[in-house]
């Protein structure tokens, strides 16, 4: 026992961590179906499925996520088209100023989103738009830090794809579009996918930077840090349940997708 | 794919390029020349340029205990962070065998619920009648009217938290490409095992290392969400002073201190990555 201890210590120590981890979220379940004893109940004071099937009771939140929704996905479309472009030159081809672009293309991500929120609300103040803080300049912002997170995830995919792929296909007379239509994009979709799912969960979890750049407009995560002052309704943890189980699924299913993918290639 | 020419890449950088330039570069700018402005003018009668250091002398004389207050957190939640981190990316990396996938998994899922929803209930766990601080005052760790909740300690196990998968995960990338059988050679020529950790593994993962520290430290030192709630009055970080000073209509102070910030960070981490000797980083 002391020696299987021993020799699976940094495994246990692992999983402690992951513990660690798992902790607030374990909260965040339990809290889902918490039948709060007063507005400021920091306890599990009773089991209840009423949060649950009224989730849109606490006035504005329901609304709040459906914004949070709509900046996320515009945001993700918009981010993931131009960040994926980016990518494919940075991967691609060989130009003047190359490896000062791609330095900078990590900026953004080494900001802090304070400094970067602010400097936005500066520049949207400086150029009249202070009085129409809102949707569009919540998705400037968001499109902005989005970004680089998409070009770093296609690059990363574009860099592990084996070259003599599409040498082969234009040996084959294929032409360069459809090179890239046939060959390269099904290859790098996945990179695209999982930088789409990053941008759109970046979007919707933000909170600093949309703090700054938001005016009167109220996304998910300012209506939870309203709530925070006030009091939490517990619905606020049904939200954050539905989340994770709902992005942990397609996070498990893709990996099951690439598992079978892989013993099905294997097996040829 | 070297044959291709230049121009195609300037196409298909330039409007993720022009972007960037608009709205992260123009805006820096701006944030400098706002933090220029006379502090006398509003929002509403307009700022007069004034070119004139004042907003910088006034806040660092307000405000530098709090920049340094800051810096102390961010550096042990880092220092937290590698403390927790590395044992978790080294054990995904050569202890875990088939079950590495499922942590992976498991080190980026708490990112799925939302930053502050995870920090709140922090509030939960860390409050005086959770199970942590009873246990905490049985082992009489805890005095019997000892908090958790509203203490530096509460918002540093915050930041930590929040931003152990930022560690974790370039850690875990570097450590992946570590060859096995270095261990093996360690083992042979007589090394202990702590030694061979010493003079070839950990070496080999300091860009991951790097780069974990600068993703953690970053973020943490600009954060101002666990301070503000797992903290009290007296653990307020920069952040919340940035955030305090535009809600109150000071743009000119909260653009300046806001500057200072950004240069402190960059002047670190250039000094941190000389002396790490990994400038390949950048």
């Amino acid at each position: 026992m002391i020696g299987y201890l021993r020799r699976n210590s940094v495994l246990i120590a692992g999983f402690g961590v992951l513990l660690y981890m798992f902790l607030p979220i374990f909260v965040v379940i339990l809290m889902s179906f918490n039948d709060p004893a007063s507005r400021n109940s920091y306890s599990f004071d009773g089991f209840t499925m009423h949060n649950w099937l009224n989730p849109c009771e606490p006035y504005g939140m329901c609304e709040a996520v459906g914004l949070s929704i709509r900046i996320g996905v515009v945001a993700t479309v918009g981010a993931t088209l131009l960040g994926s472009l980016m990518a494919f030159a940075f991967a691609r081809h060989r130009f003047r100023g190359r490896s000062a672009a791609n330095v900078f293309t990590f900026l953004p991500m080494a900001s802090p989103e304070i400094v970067m929120g602010s400097s936005l609300l500066a520049l949207f103040v400086n150029v009249g738009m202070g009085g129409a803080l809102g949707f569009w300049t919540i998705l400037i912002a968001h499109i902005t830090f989005c970004l680089s997170f998409v070009v770093v995830t296609v690059k990363a995919r574009l860099a592990g794809l084996d070259p003599s792929l599409e040498q082969a296909a234009m040996d084959l007379y294929a032409n360069e579009w459809q090179t890239f239509r046939r060959i390269t994009l099904p290859l790098v979709f996945p990179g695209i996918l999982s930088a789409a799912l990053l941008s759109f969960s970046l979007s919707f979890d933000d909170f600093i930077i949309t703090n700054l750049n938001a005016g009167q407009s109220q996304t998910f995560p300012m209506f939870v840090w309203g709530a925070a002052q006030r009091g939490i309704p517990p619905q606020i943890n049904v939200i954050g349940t539905v989340m994770f189980v709902l992005a942990l699924t397609l996070v498990l299913m893709g990996d099951l997708n690439n598992r079978r993918r892989e013993r099905r290639q294997s097996s040829e | 794919m070297d044959r291709r020419n230049g121009l195609t890449g300037y196409l298909l950088l330039a409007p993720a390029g022009l972007w960037l330039a608009m709205f992260f570069v123009v805006p820096l700018f701006t944030l400098v020349s706002t933090s220029l402005y006379d502090p006398a003018g509003s929002l509403e009668t307009g700022y007069a340029l004034s070119l004139n250091p004042q907003n910088y002398t006034a806040v660092l004389a307000d405000y530098t205990p709090i920049l340094v207050r800051s810096t102390l957190y961010a550096l042990a939640a880092t220092a937290a962070c590698v403390a927790l981190g590395y044992p978790l990316a080294y054990a995904i990396a050569f202890k875990a065998g088939r079950w590495k996938n499922l942590m992976l998994v498991a080190v980026i899922a708490p990112f799925f619920t939302s930053f502050l929803i995870r920090t709140l209930s922090w509030q939960v766990l860390l409050g005086d009648r959770a199970w942590i601080a009873d246990a905490l005052r049985a082992v009489h760790l805890l005095g019997p009217d000892g908090h958790l909740l509203a203490t530096p300690l509460a918002v540093v196990t915050g930041l930590t938290y929040n931003f152990l998968p930022f560690m974790v995960l370039p850690l875990y990338a570097s450590l992946e490409k570590i060859d096995g059988r270095l261990h093996e050679a360690g083992a042979d020529l007589y090394a202990s095992p702590l030694t061979t950790f010493r003079t070839v593994t950990l070496p080999l993962s300091m860009p991951g290392l790097v780069a974990g520290t600068l993703l953690t430290f970053i973020p943490a030192a600009g954060d101002y969400i666990n301070a503000e709630l797992l903290g009290n009055p007296g653990t307020q970080m920069v952040g919340n002073v940035i955030q305090h000073l535009f809600d109150g209509g000071s743009y000119p102070e909260a653009s300046a201190l806001s500057v200072i910030l950004m240069a402190a960070i960059v002047a670190m981490v250039l000094l941190y990555i000389r002396r790490a000797g990994t400038e390949e980083l950048l």
